[in-house]
């Protein structure tokens, strides 16, 4: 059982320096040639570039103080807003996680699955969102193999 | 670039297949965006986990399919990507990214279109990544 008592706490905010060459990695790892991801000093981010805050986010996330086993992890899905181009090359953003809700759903493989619904917006030098990212996590009450 | 007068509702983009898909594409990727769990490279933790072999980062298809769309309708015009993850994708699948403009519309006077996104795995011709994006078009 996860910890419920996360419900609406937000990280503290940690900075997320957009770079140049960690948008050519992570285009190169997405198979894209693109020439406005590589060539581009100012290059916008791909579209799902936000996840490598996981470089930059500390330890303060209240998702990092869930114990979750990686075993009956599954990532049940993901969206990114951009109000504007995607965030260039040289940026500075600050990210602010919320957890914004955990619940349990009978499945029908994998017994009781609980769900994780998480956001992370991320704003520019000016204060100004510019990002938003949401994800949904699901663990599965055993693993996800266990009953076949 | 696909340009707004040459889009329609219902405008397919070409499929585009790629694979099949290696161990190394995975790790690349975990490498790219810092997520390190062991199921997608570490054989005797995804086996202990019950799993065959190790198994793709959803993530990862999911990027393939961001970069399908941004090769079609630009990588900074892009506003909403979203998607969900149906069946796994193992070492050696090979993928196909499809791509439908859904709705062409203004709004707050930019030209915008919806597109429907679909990543199905050829070896089971089931799909992968059920998606969608928002982009400007000019």
């Amino acid at each position: 059982m996860v910890d419920k008592s996360v419900i609406g706490q937000r990280s503290e905010p940690y900075e997320m320096v957009v770079e140049r060459g960690k948008i050519r990695e992570f285009a190169r790892a997405t198979m894209s040639r693109n020439p406005d991801y590589f060539d581009d000093p100012f290059a916008v981010s791909p579209p799902t570039f936000l996840m490598t805050s996981a470089f930059w986010a500390t330890g303060s996330n209240p998702a990092a103080s869930l114990d979750i086993d990686l075993a009956r992890l599954l990532h049940g899905g993901q969206e990114f807003t951009f109000f504007g181009p995607p965030p260039r090359a040289g940026t500075k953003l600050t990210a602010t996680g919320v957890v914004k809700d955990i619940y349990e759903k009978e499945g029908k493989r994998g017994g009781s699955m609980t769900f994780i619904e998480m956001a992370t917006e991320f704003s520019d030098e000016t204060g100004k969102v510019v990002a938003e990212s949401k994800n949904v996590l699901i663990i599965t009450g055993k693993s996800p193999t266990e009953d076949k | 670039m696909a340009t707004w007068d040459e889009l329609t509702e219902g405008t397919e983009r070409e499929p585009l297949e790629i694979g099949p898909l290696t161990r190394t594409d995975f790790v690349r990727y975990q490498g790219a965006s810092g997520d390190f769990n062991p199921i997608h490279h570490d054989e005797d933790f995804a086996k202990g986990a019950g799993f065959p072999s190790v198994f793709s980062v959803g993530m990862l298809q999911a990027g393939i399919l961001g970069t399908y769309a941004t090769d079609w309708l630009g990588a900074a015009n892009i506003r909403n990507f979203n998607v969900q993850f149906r069946e796994q994708v193992w070492p050696g699948d090979h993928l196909v990214c499809t791509g439908t403009v859904a709705r062409k519309y203004d709004d707050a006077g930019e030209h915008k279109v919806d597109i429907d996104l679909l990543v199905t795995r050829v070896e089971s011709g089931g799909a992968a990544i059920k998606g969608s994006a928002t982009f400007v078009v000019a």
